[in-house]
């Protein structure tokens, strides 16, 4: 296991020090400490590694990880794990806005809240909230799963494409063109492989979730819908 | 006596106010009930290059000579913070526009084109095709508010990254990509549903603001490991704020592009009435990097209207680095040629004039999905078409720079300028021919 | 564009820290707004008396100003901190000295209250807290802020915090789209402005709502449909502060408390070095939200 003190090291030399890190590597299992709110930790990782940050980091940790499991023992700044491809990353604290923004794919569970615009515009991501979003979640949400054990605030999934939310607790109100669909046991089955995905095998009820989703009025421009735009 | 009716009839007088356009799309929007929307950029008449002169040698200045005199071409950009920034050998570059928005041999065309002279493509708001990083030797990456098609694969793989904050033709506008040319391929990439109007997102999703942007920089340097040069490209509007913003959050270039920068779809309203003229907008720019001791360090790359090599050489004497080509390149490539007349009246317009490029039907098969009409654009040819008229620009450039005595062309500067209006020589900032009179900073 | 920091004590035995931990906040801001910077400080408050923050020009004499207004007082208590002086005057006094001052026209009041003193200057921010000797200043609560500049020049008049009444004051990250207009209508109800500054019309309004007789939170929530455009407000108070983000709430704002503080930063990096930090409940305020914090 290999130990890097961010106060004693560089956040560039972490950072190169993962990028060197070729597919087969020994190294799998790093450990960073004192992060102290510095951003972009982890950024970039192209490989099937793990690695624990014990503290808050600040903005875009594990931006565009690839393959890589990343765990924050504490809180994550805006745009964590934004646009990632593959992999899984775990907040253990809360998240700040733009969670998972533009996810392609791997999964992203947060314990604690995610802030506003969680999964804005996600692409494939799935993201697993054991606390409640803010508002906007979803936002031009194109493919994808939100997961939501918490609350979900004002204009979720506005303007939503194919992306699928599923919340367990109260909306605020839903954003343009996104509407309630009821929840089959395609969804529930979906659900109960990201609840367990999460670590939450069994400890909620699939059942207990509503589905959310696009209802395709706005796909082709009709004046009708001036209201929405 | 000649009979009366001999004076009443006066020839019909058109409104200048309610012209054929203002009268037409008042009766377009009647009948659809939304908005025009349209390609290519700005088409009123504005304040532009052609309303300065340069002021070649005589007496008090000597030309250089062709050939054995060199009029050097050559710039680099990214100097500032990447390892490794990338040197062009003309100072003309291709402006960014997705493979949606175009066809993939017009990509490719425009990669060998490039390649040819040395100079560098873009990507567009769709993400990067393999044949397009196969065929341009130098390729800068965009990073746009959709982020359709992102991922660090291709971060890596790419020469230079631009953050597009917005262009020319929309600034605050998002991009717009119509169900017509949302083919199977371009629905893959940018992982939406096959067929329908893609909706557009203005802002970024994980940033906004310039304190923002610069730890967007920040990680996308940490993510390329420092390699690659960053732009951050603006559409025209308040250089004189934009320039320094970008510059605080740690550019390495800066793109403007001015109102006449083409789009390959957005509403008309936007495209006539948004933004500001490139000419008016670069003297500012200039200024604002000046005023930072950062002009030359960051590089400034303009476009919006550049159609030959005087407009070239004059951006540079303003005090660009380089410039990009977006509609002059489409073009080059074959579009608007008179060659598809009939086809170009068939769908409503004429050749020259077409810019209903949102609609796919491009005969010149340039910004079509099409197969059959992409198919009639042959990526070789219109390759070596592009590389001609790049060679073309850089020449005209060199012959008016070495006739104003320069060695190197960016060594022409605002005093080798005149301007032929008023407007001109206000936002250019330099005199009204035969005089000394720049209005608002001196002569009168 | 800028960043913010603030910190509200609630354990007394921390406030001679107080200068020393907002500097180490205001230094860990200094990339978001590398062009000025400025902080209020609320001190321990005399009786009867109020404290004028008067800045001027470099080198400016202020001990010959002191002796000036002296002319037929009492002498007045003062501190200078380079290019500011910290006058206490008599609450009566106030008005006479304030007029003796705008008529100078180098110097400029530029805060009042009965504990608050207002610094700020341009320059690079660790570099503006070190020439006013932040880290030895003490007192109950302080909010700073380093600017990048977006639309106005990079003066000091320009720098934030701007005071929006005695003892209040206001740090602003955002970018105002209507305030233009709202600036010709407040100079028709009065108000003046010395800045092209966003941020001053922001405060300019706060004062007239509260000089009509609005409350604090009445004139935050009034702002929310007032101000058009992105912002992140800080606003001191002789108690306490307030913070309100817009609907949107694109810009960021993180706060932390533990019950020897309240703390709020732009980013969280800014609150590391907050002692006990690390068990602190860490969140971000709702936008459109208007919250107020009354320590004493």
């Amino acid at each position: 296991m290999r130990t890097v003190d961010l106060s004693r090291t560089s956040l560039r030399e972490l950072n190169a020090a993962l990028h060197a890190l070729g597919s087969f590597t020994n190294e799998t299992h790093w450990r960073v400490l004192n992060p102290r709110g510095q951003h972009a930790i982890a950024a970039g990782i192209d490989a099937a590694i793990t690695v624990e940050i014990e503290g808050h980091v600040g903005y875009y940790c594990a931006g565009m990880n690839r393959d890589a499991t990343v765990v924050v023992n504490g809180s994550a700044g805006q745009g964590v794990a934004e646009n990632m491809m593959s992999g899984r990353v775990h907040v253990k604290g809360d998240a700040s806005q733009a969670a998972g923004a533009t996810g392609c794919g791997g999964l992203l569970v947060v314990d604690g809240n995610a802030s506003a615009r969680c999964g804005i515009s996600m692409k494939g991501i799935d993201i697993v909230v054991k606390g409640s979003v803010g508002h906007l979640s979803a936002f031009m949400g194109q493919a994808g799963n939100l997961v939501v054990l918490g609350d979900a605030g004002e204009a979720l999934g506005d303007s939503i494409y194919e992306a699928r939310l599923f919340v367990r607790g109260r909306v605020e109100s839903l954003g343009a063109d996104c509407i309630e669909k009821p929840l089959d046991e395609q969804h529930k089955a979906g659900l109960a492989r990201l609840l367990a995905a999460a670590g939450l095998n069994g400890a909620v009820d699939p059942g207990s979730f509503r589905c959310y989703g696009s209802a395709r009025k706005l796909y082709h421009f009709h004046i009708d819908n001036v209201g929405s735009y | 006596m000649e009979p009366l009716d001999r004076w009443i009839h006066t020839p019909p007088r058109p409104s200048a106010t309610f012209d054929e356009f203002a009268i037409a799309e008042i009766r377009r929007a009647a009948a659809t009930g939304i908005y025009d929307i349209r390609g290519f950029g700005a088409k009123r008449k504005l304040p532009h290059f052609d309303d300065l002169l340069f002021l070649g040698a005589s007496v008090s200045r000597y030309p250089l000579e062709g050939y054995r005199e060199k009029c050097a071409t050559d710039v680099t950009i990214g100097t500032r913070f990447a390892k490794k920034p990338i040197t062009l050998k003309i100072p003309v570059t291709i402006a960014g526009m997705s493979f949606g928005s175009l066809s993939a041999p017009a990509k490719e065309a425009l990669g060998r084109g490039a390649t040819a002279m040395g100079t560098s493509t873009t990507t567009g708001d769709g993400g990067m095709t393999p044949e397009e990083r196969e065929h341009s030797k130098i390729l800068v990456y965009q990073l746009l508010p959709s982020r359709y098609g992102m991922n660090p694969d291709d971060l890596r793989k790419a020469d230079a990254i631009e953050v597009v904050i917005g262009q020319g033709a929309k600034p605050g506008g998002g991009g717009m990509l119509l169900g017509q040319k949302i083919s199977q391929r371009v629905a893959e990439m940018r992982t939406l549903p096959e067929g329908i109007d893609q909706r557009s997102a203005c802002r970024h999703p994980d940033w906004t603001g310039p304190d923002d942007l610069e730890i967007k920089l920040h990680e996308l340097r940490e993510i390329t490991d420092w390699e690659k040069p960053i732009y951050v490209k603006v559409g025209a509007s308040r250089p004189q704020y934009d320039i320094p913003l970008a510059v605080k959050a740690g550019a390495d270039a800066i793109v403007l592009d001015g109102m006449q920068g083409g789009t390959a779809a957005t509403q008309e309203v936007f495209i006539e009435h948004v933004g500001i003229p490139t000419l008016a907008a670069i003297p500012p720019a200039v200024r604002a990097l000046q005023d930072l001791g950062m002009h030359r360090k960051v590089q400034l790359i303009v476009s919006g209207g550049v159609r030959n090599g005087a407009d070239v050489a004059k951006c540079l004497a303003l005090g660009a680095d380089a410039v990009s080509i977006g509609t002059a390149a489409l073009i080059a490539l074959g579009d608007n040629d008179p060659h598809y007349e009939n086809e170009y009246r068939a769908l409503g317009s004429r050749a020259g004039a077409y810019d209903d490029w949102h609609e796919g039907r491009d005969p010149a098969g340039v910004t079509t999905q099409d197969a059959t009409l992409a198919g009639r654009l042959d990526p070789i040819a219109a390759g070596r078409k592009l590389a001609n008229y790049l060679a073309v620009l850089t020449l005209e450039a060199q012959t008016i720079a070495r006739a104003c005595g320069k060695s190197h062309v960016h060594n022409l500067e605002p005093e080798d300028l005149v301007a032929l209006t008023v407007e001109a020589a206000a936002m250019a900032r330099v005199p009204l021919a035969g005089t000394d009179w720049i209005p608002g900073v001196r002569g009168f | 564009m800028c960043g913010i920091v603030g910190l509200f004590l609630k354990d007394s035995a921390l406030e001679r820290e107080l200068g020393a931990l907002l500097a180490g906040m205001l230094g860990t801001m200094r990339d978001r707004g590398p062009d000025s910077a400025g902080f209020a400080v609320y001190g321990a408050a005399a009786p009867g008396a109020i404290k004028l923050t008067v800045r001027g020009p470099r080198d400016c004499d202020f001990a010959a100003l002191v002796r000036r207004l002296e002319a037929g007082r009492t002498p007045l208590p003062h501190v200078v901190y380079d290019t500011h002086l910290v006058l206490t005057v008599r609450s009566a006094d106030e008005a006479a000295i304030r007029a003796e001052v705008a008529a100078m026209s180098e110097l400029t009041v530029i805060g009042s209250g009965r504990r608050m003193a207002i610094f700020k200057e341009v320059g690079r921010p660790d570099k503006v807290a070190e020439r006013f000797g932040l880290d030895g200043m003490a007192g109950s609560h302080a909010i700073g802020h380093t600017r990048m500049a977006t639309e106005s020049a990079v003066t000091t008049d320009g720098a934030h915090p701007f005071t929006t009444g005695p003892d209040q004051c206001l740090v602003h990250n955002g970018s105002l789209s209507n305030h233009n207009a709202l600036r010709r209508e407040l100079i028709r109800h009065g108000l003046s402005f010395q800045t092209e500054n966003d941020t001053e019309v922001a405060a300019g309004y706060m004062s007239w709502r509260m000089r009509e007789g609005a409350s604090l939170e009445q004139t935050l929530n009034a702002s929310l449909t007032a101000l058009d455009g992105f912002y992140t407000f800080v606003v001191g108070t002789e108690t306490g502060f307030g913070v309100l983000r817009d609907p949107i709430a694109c810009k960021p704002a993180v706060m932390a408390e533990t019950d020897r503080w309240v703390a709020f930063g732009t980013e969280y990096r800014a609150l590391v070095d907050l002692p006990g930090i690390d068990i602190a409940r860490v969140w971000e305020p709702t936008p459109a939200k208007a919250y107020l914090w009354e320590l004493r």
